[in-house]
């Protein structure tokens, strides 16, 4: 019975320090920042629904690439019934900024990088480039 | 209620079946591909030695490829990224080149990717990263090449670069139209199937200005390449193989 007061000791102390971050934050008062991503300045409106982009990009760049690619179909028909260029450099990129918005979200959700940039070019700001 | 084993494996196979088709549908559903019919073609092109002026330091073809596509320039040559490069007619066609006019023999003639009708390089590509298209173009898929090389040693013409070092830093102006590639990928000349899918020629072809090449349908009997291949005599390189070169010679 002599160690009761040694385990209560010990467990107060984990509790203090694991619960750190939650107390130390309320304590200073502090909040997650809000995700502020750099919108298109003219386009209104995206490919597809917003909803859907934001969980799906992803799945409409690789549609778009295996039907390019493989199939040479290069346009396609948007639900909105437009039709674009299967390109990410000049439909993406041709209303977002690589930086301001693909990296940023991805870097904020802790996403990791895709390799896209290695090889697409980031059509305004890499055109006419001289090393 | 109770279920048996075979009911529960029937049920769990449906449900997956049918999680499987919602996703399709749903993916066809957001963008709808608009299906560009290739038709029934067969790609091909011909080079005319009696009008290329290689030999007098034209180097239109190359140039218009090379801004085409990003080609970078190395330093290194042995790093050398080839899409259309030039050799001399004694090279390349050693086995013709003994009875034949001295001065075509030291002609340098245009060389690039022949296109096969049975290529060796797909049929080695362990990733399908390299493949034949419906209208004869071999085509490359960079998302997939793992880089083994494979197809380079499967090409019997010499056409396949291999990405050594990162070329982005050694492209003189980029254009952005056509992506880089990485380190570690295979390319060669895609006939520009871009091109051909918005219905241009070719940037070599429309680049000659002494129109020493010609690009068309062999399907087509009434095609220009189709007229010039029954008027001209033409040679392909190492027709032996069996590959099917679909680039033509004219001597």
């Amino acid at each position: 019975m002599r160690e009761r007061i040694l385990i209560f000791c010990g467990v107060a102390i984990f509790l203090v320090l694991f619960t750190y971050p939650l107390w130390h934050a309320a304590a200073v008062s502090t909040r997650a920042t809000p995700l502020r991503l750099q919108l298109p300045v003219e386009a209104r409106e995206c490919v597809a629904p917003i909803p859907y982009m934001s969980r799906g990009h992803m799945e409409i760049l690789i549609s778009w690439r295996e039907n390019a690619v493989r199939h040479g179909v290069r346009m396609v028909r948007a639900t909105n019934g437009k039709v674009y260029d299967a390109s990410l450099t000049h439909t993406c990129l041709g209303c977002h900024s690589r930086q301001e918005f693909c990296d940023k979200c991805h870097s904020y959700s802790g996403v990791s990088a895709p390799t896209c940039w290695q090889c697409h070019n980031e059509s305004k700001l890499i055109a006419g480039r001289t090393p | 209620m109770t279920i048996t084993r075979k009911q529960f494996l029937v049920f769990a196979a449906a449900s997956l079946a049918g999680a499987a088709g919602a996703k399709v549908v749903s993916g066809a559903e957001i963008v709808r591909e608009i299906a560009a019919p290739k038709g029934n073609k067969r790609w091909a092109m011909t080079v005319d030695f009696q009008k290329c002026r290689w030999d007098e330091g034209c180097n239109q073809c190359s140039a218009a490829c090379k801004s085409a596509h990003n080609l970078p320039d190395f330093p290194d040559k042995t790093h050398e990224i080839k899409w259309i490069w030039k050799e001399k007619y004694q090279v390349v066609f050693r086995q013709q080149s003994e009875v034949v006019n001295p001065a075509l023999t030291s002609h340098p003639l245009a060389l690039l990717c022949n296109h096969c009708s049975t290529p060796a390089c797909t049929k080695v590509c362990p990733t399908d990263a390299t493949w034949k298209r419906e209208d004869g173009v071999v085509m490359m898929d960079w998302h997939r090449c793992i880089g083994c090389r494979y197809c380079m040693a499967a090409c019997p013409y010499g056409a396949r670069s291999f990405n050594f070092v990162d070329p982005r830093p050694y492209v003189a102006t980029i254009n952005p139209d056509f992506p880089t590639r990485t380190r570690g990928v295979v390319e060669k000349c895609s006939f520009c199937n871009e091109r051909l899918d918005k219905g241009k020629t070719p940037a070599c072809v429309e680049s000659c200005v002494e129109k020493a090449l010609t690009f068309g349908d062999l399907n087509d009997a009434t095609s220009e390449i189709r007229r010039i291949l029954a008027s001209r005599y033409a040679i392909q390189r190492q027709p032996e193989l069996g590959t099917g070169p679909a680039v033509y010679y004219l001597i």
